[in-house]
């Protein structure tokens, strides 16, 4: 229904929005877990409720609380005193603003040949299962060992330096 | 007469909605559900409430509260008023937004878990194809809320107390999803209402409950810690340990706040409890063949009660783990023996029927778990005395 | 659902808003940490247009984009978790995490 999804858009971009723009750390962070709640909903509504519910159990159980918990160990909550904005921050916008025009352009430029809505796709988690294993194999057995290599080197690169973990 | 009395909750629903034209119909079906919950669970909390006191009150050799009502069962209602009435303090220097919105982000988070536990036959809110995946989604939410509320009060130790109570979640959450992967494997859906399927099927007069079987043992003692660690319950309550922390990350709260915290605990606890009765002990389904007459949702809130008082039994009897001890066990015996009952599960569903998968599962789980608690737990040697600064 | 659907192009548009909001977090924003959440929305924003191209697309009971975008989730988060422990230990060498100041190899 396009209420809803305007509702979900504003909410996305104004997490987005609030995210870039805050000056408190954690209130960016805070933002950006609505802007990630904002994306699972959003999912909800394009019928991809597997991808919904792990967008909120990854990125607002896992990544949100390890972003707040980075902000804490680096003692975030000392604003630096010239700004939080980087001295060219100008042209930060320019370059966005320009990468969106032309992404923006593209999407109203193939609009026409653009497919509307088809059926509700059937997915259970069953098909999705089966997909893992069976197509996908490969890819999930190469994403096991970059999970494995990343928890490994993340634990060795926070570590300390006389090589006791704290 | 038996089948009415199982489906009366489903025909009142009917009854009531059968006066709306048919396109409102199931709208309001879903609203009187969850009209239903909001006015059940809480009012289970409250019963709680008193259980808990009297019970722990009795464990420790005292009487709980019993001036309010005739044995102390009205003391709800006058914590309830208590705690209207208090004056609702936020510290001068607080986050006020952050700090407004924690109580209630934790509330609903938790209370949207509460839509897909199967509660009897038919008594389901939401029948979703991936049930679980989406109680798990919620559980993870209140995570945050619980830092949000420790970092907003602008107090040291509030946010050592969310700092310790997010870290051991997140830990014993990972312990929480291997052990209910086992019950998946098995039942082959995530659907909640399909798991309890599977598991109301007899056998003689015995029924085919997973708890009965020694991966379903193993796997709902790790549940059952795993759930303890996640509702921040003794003996896993260090970061609310009034000793230590005064009560932790919701220290700085007062009056309705602090009623919505508990609030939150304790239905977080009911909703923890209600998954642990699905997946592991039957759901809704009778313990013998023979007492099926009794309803449905009978079993299911009798279930949840009994893992209630084993709660409150724990706290009151056990001794408080400390913050690495804790963490030790999450990571050092807790997730390995969960894995390992990962691999014991397919096991028992690739050897077929017959005693000798009985007999290989419960050899390889008991082993395992004496192996791992004498050689894997194992204490470090104290040393020469290693000074530790705060930085 | 009742009501009129929403094309594809309102999607593929909130995805493009999403990644340039992200990109200008990670220009503009001193902070090591910001810049990292500006990374995350611009994965974020990737995935969005992911699914909705598999939901409008001509066969989505392959679930190939709803595939990429469960690893895309997966990649991001081990991705979030060693950049995180990188500022980290940059953090506790030397003691800042602006950017402008972690300008010299000399460590």
């Amino acid at each position: 229904m396009n209420a809803v999804f305007y509702l979900l858009a504003v909410l996305t971009i104004g997490g987005g929005l609030a995210a870039v723009l805050l000056k408190h750390l954690v209130h960016c962070a805070l933002a950006t877990t609505v802007a990630f709640s904002g994306l699972a909903l959003l999912y909800l509504q394009l019928d991809a409720q597997f991808a919904g519910f792990a967008q909120i159990l990854v990125y607002i159980g896992a990544v949100a609380i390890l972003i707040v918990f980075a902000i804490l160990l680096t003692r975030g909550s000392d604003l630096p005193q010239d700004g939080v904005f980087s001295r060219s921050w100008s042209v930060g916008f320019v370059i966005a603003a320009g990468v969106f025009a032309v992404l923006a352009w593209a999407v109203m430029q193939s609009v026409r040949a653009v497919p509307q809505q088809t059926a509700v796709p059937a997915v259970t988690v069953h098909d999705i299962g089966n997909a893992l294993v069976g197509r996908y194999v490969l890819p999930l057995e190469i994403v096991a060992l970059l999970l494995t290599a990343a928890t490994i080197g993340a634990v060795i690169v926070a570590m300390h330096e006389n090589g006791r973990p704290k | 007469m038996a089948n009415t009395l199982d489906q009366i909750f489903i025909l009142l629903r009917n009854w009531l909605v059968s006066f709306l034209p048919a396109a409102l119909r199931p709208a309001a079906g879903v609203v009187l559900g969850v009209i239903a919950i909001v006015c059940v669970f809480p009012g289970l909390f409250a019963l709680t409430t008193v259980f808990e006191r009297k019970g722990l009150g009795r464990i420790q050799n005292r009487l709980g509260p019993n001036r309010v009502g005739p044995y102390g069962l009205f003391q709800p209602v006058a914590d309830g008023i208590k705690s209207l009435t208090k004056e609702d303090i936020v510290p001068l220097s607080a986050n006020a937004a952050v700090h407004f919105l924690a109580p209630l982000v934790l509330v609903v988070a938790v209370f949207m878990g509460f839509a897909v536990l199967p509660m009897g036959r038919n008594m389901v809110l939401v029948d979703m194809d991936a049930g679980l995946l989406f109680f798990f989604a919620m559980g993870a939410a209140t995570e945050l809320s619980v830092f949000m509320a420790g970092w907003s009060s602008r107090n040291k130790y509030s946010l050592l107390g969310a700092m310790r109570a997010v870290a051991q979640m997140i830990s014993y959450e990972v312990v929480l999803l291997l052990s209910a992967v086992a019950v998946v494997m098995i039942t082959g859906s995530l659907s909640l209402p399909a798991i309890v399927a599977a598991q109301n099927t007899y056998t003689g007069i015995f029924p085919h409950w997973y708890i009965f079987t020694p991966w379903g043992l193993a796997g709902f003692a790790m549940y059952a810690i795993a759930a303890t660690a996640e509702t921040n319950r003794s003996p896993f309550d260090l970061p609310e340990g009034e000793s230590e922390l005064v009560a932790g990350y919701h220290t700085e709260y007062s009056g309705f706040k602090f009623a919505l915290f508990f609030l939150g605990e304790y239905l977080a606890m009911f909703s923890i409890s209600g998954l642990g009765t699905t997946l592991f002990l039957g759901g809704w389904s009778a313990p013998l063949s023979f007492l099926t007459f009794i309803p449905s949702w009978i079993w299911f809130f009798s279930k949840v009660m009994l893992s209630i008082f084993v709660f409150i039994w724990m706290r009151g009897t056990l001794p408080r783990l400390r913050q690495d001890q804790l963490m030790n066990f999450a990571w050092k015996f807790c997730l390995p023996f969960t894995l390992l009952d990962l691999v014991v599960t397919a096991l028992w569903r690739f050897m077929g029927e017959g005693w000798m998968r009985w007999v290989v599962s419960t050899a390889i789980l008991a082993a395992a778990y004496v192996l791992m608690g004498r050689f894997g737990m194992r204490k470090e040697h104290f040393g020469p005395r290693r000074y530790r600064y705060a930085e | 659902m009742t009501g009129m659907t929403t094309p594809l192009a309102g999607y593929l548009l909130v995805a493009a808003l999403l990644f340039a909001i992200g990109l200008a977090g990670a220009l503009v924003r001193r902070n090591a940490i910001l810049v990292l959440i500006g990374i995350e929305l611009m994965l974020n924003a990737a995935n969005l247009n992911l699914i909705a191209f598999w939901r409008y697309g001509p066969r989505p009971e392959l679930l190939t984009g709803m595939m990429f975008a469960i690893f895309s989730i997966a990649v991001a988060a081990a991705e979030a978790a060693v950049g995180l422990g990188l500022v980290i230990a940059i953090h506790r060498h030397t003691n800042t995490t602006e950017l402008d100041k972690i300008n010299r190899l000399k460590g």
